[in-house]
């Protein structure tokens, strides 16, 4: 694939800069700027299947993709962050253009804007709209998020605490060939997770991943090299993206979540479909994440995820491992490099390096990531066909 | 060292130009949602623009202030250290009959009754002590009078 000919800029917009903006946030200003280029553009805003933004400092210090489709209502397969000072706005075009090229999207907003404005002294580093109508009603953090996901589950579906709790069980039991897994030679059980402390309802402290500080990296390589390298290589054979929301409030639903359809692309680009695959190396920061993430990646029926963790072996010795480390459960969640370990979880069982946790069969792994409130989701489909 | 006694202040009142007719509403108890004038696209939470169509043509729209839980969790280990005695409390994304849903909490009621579809209406007090206006619910007050049938 090249860049050129991929695409076209189609549409362009400015606001004029002025001195000062009172009155008026970085967030307003991308809408407006939005509105302007989308419709120069001449197509709706729904076309929009791609978004880039630039850091918003000073009003959102993280998932600022996240935050900005959500304001203007875009659901984007391809959400991105460009932050190279005043490079940025370019990188934003050839980026778009290898994501259009690379079929991942078709249309891409690129925005960037900035307010200036002379009476606003931030009397808290950020202003986003989850900071004005959640965290007054004691609404911060992680947490509450996903334990509402849990209760919506468990309404709808009559999941169990007891079959959440299979999900650190299990993991700690998989940690057990991990000496690297911070719960490494911790094994628990069902009455354990119960007993712990109640976080927010319906989770318990152990099914709630612990902070900890570490840190991951993969080197990935064009295909004619990767052959020549000293192990295995490890080929992309698909990929999926989709955000939809930041703020629970603006979630579509709760018991389903953004990782279906991103899913249901990696598999369509890898031509590979649920059966296919022998490993599934799933982000689990929560118990929840993990139930919710077996029924999106079509595994089992909705609503059975609770049934088909209490009713599968998670270990390297059942039909469809999860996780052979352990998972961020058991392993611990070192920030967001938590979630490159399933990656590289992935990587060693199909490199067929994973040692005493090695896989029989390790052919075609399902990769997932999670991001903010069950709402930022790529799927990654791994192995040699 | 810190005894630990100290309450932390709760975060201070955040508003932006935008909004500022939402927070004067909500300090009357009044909970307003958007509407854009075009196409009729309600929302919440309110900001420049329409979220559907992208009209900035936009009015405010009193909400009944019915609704039901669509989803909870009863806070006990709270995600901020200002809310660290008030736990437990109950945090839940109410749905509004008009259809937007909003982060609340639900008050005037055991933590441990709440549950989804629970029909809920705006309380008839709201937690005053921090900065921001709140507007919380509460579960459904009984009918004055019904027929006996």
């Amino acid at each position: 694939m090249t860049l050129r000919d991929t695409c076209s800029i189609v549409g362009a917009a400015e606001l004029p800069p002025r001195r000062t903006t009172p009155g008026v946030t970085t967030l307003e200003m991308i809408a407006r700027v939005s509105k302007l280029a989308i419709e120069d553009a001449g197509l709706e805003p729904g076309a929009i299947d791609g978004l880039a933004v630039g850091p918003q400092v000073g009003e959102t210090p993280q998932h600022v993709p996240a935050t900005v489709a959500e304001y203007l209502g875009l659901r984007p397969a391809y959400a991105d962050i460009v932050d190279l000072g005043g490079a940025s706005g370019a990188g934003m075009v050839w980026r778009a253009a290898a994501a259009i090229g690379a079929g991942i999207c078709e249309t891409v907003l690129c925005v960037l804007a900035n307010s200036r404005d002379p009476d606003v002294i931030p009397r808290s580093p950020n202003r986003n709209p989850i900071r004005e109508f959640d965290v007054p009603y004691g609404g911060s953090g992680a947490n509450q998020a996903y334990a509402m996901v849990a209760q919506r589950h468990m309404a709808e579906f009559g999941t169990t605490a007891e079959q959440l709790a299979q999900v650190p069980v299990k993991q700690r039991t998989n940690a057990m060939l991990n000496p690297d897994a911070v719960f490494h030679g911790k094994p628990i059980d069902v009455l354990d997770v119960l007993a712990s402390p109640m976080v927010m309802s319906p989770l318990h402290l152990l099914e709630v991943v612990m902070p900890c500080g570490g840190g991951a990296a993969v080197v990935v390589t064009a295909n004619r090299q990767a052959g020549s390298l000293p192990h295995l290589p490890v080929p992309l054979l698909g990929a999926g993206e989709k955000v939809t929301h930041r703020a629970l409030s603006q979630a579509p639903a709760l018991t389903t979540s953004p990782l279906a359809p991103a899913i249901a692309d990696a598999y369509a680009m890898a031509g590979v479909r649920a059966d296919d695959i022998d490993l599934l190396s799933i982000y689990d920061c929560y118990s929840i994440v993990v139930a919710i993430t077996v029924e999106d990646a079509g595994i089992c029926p909705k609503g059975e995820g609770g049934r088909w963790l209490e009713e599968n072996d998670l270990s390297i010795k059942g039909d469809l491992p999860i996780n052979p480390h352990g998972g961020q459960l058991a392993c611990g969640q070192a920030d967001l490099a938590g979630g490159m370990g399933h990656i590289i979880e992935a990587v060693r069982q199909l490199r067929g390096e994973a040692g005493a946790r090695q896989m029989a069969t390790a052919d075609i792994a399902l990769v997932t990531g999670n991001g903010a409130t069950m709402s930022e989701e790529v799927a990654l489909v791994l192995g040699a066909r | 060292m810190t005894t630990g006694t100290e309450r932390l202040p709760r975060p201070g009142f955040v508003s932006v130009q935008t909004t500022v007719p939402y927070w004067e509403a909500a300090a009357e108890g009044t909970l307003l949602l958007q509407r854009c004038k075009p196409a009729g696209h309600l929302q919440h939470y309110p900001r420049s623009i329409c979220a559907t169509c992208w009209s900035e043509d936009l009015a405010w729209q009193p909400a009944s202030g019915r609704g039901a839980v669509w989803a909870f969790t009863v806070v006990h280990m709270s995600g901020h250290a200002a809310w660290r005695d008030e736990v437990p409390y109950t945090l839940a994304l109410v749905e509004l009959e008009e259809g937007p849903r909003l982060m609340t909490n639900v008050v005037g009621v055991d933590p441990e009754s709440v549950h989804v579809g629970m029909a809920v209406e705006l309380a008839a007090e709201h937690d005053t002590s921090g900065p921001q206006p709140l507007l919380q619910f509460s579960p459904v007050r009984p009918a004055e009078s019904s027929p006996v049938p």
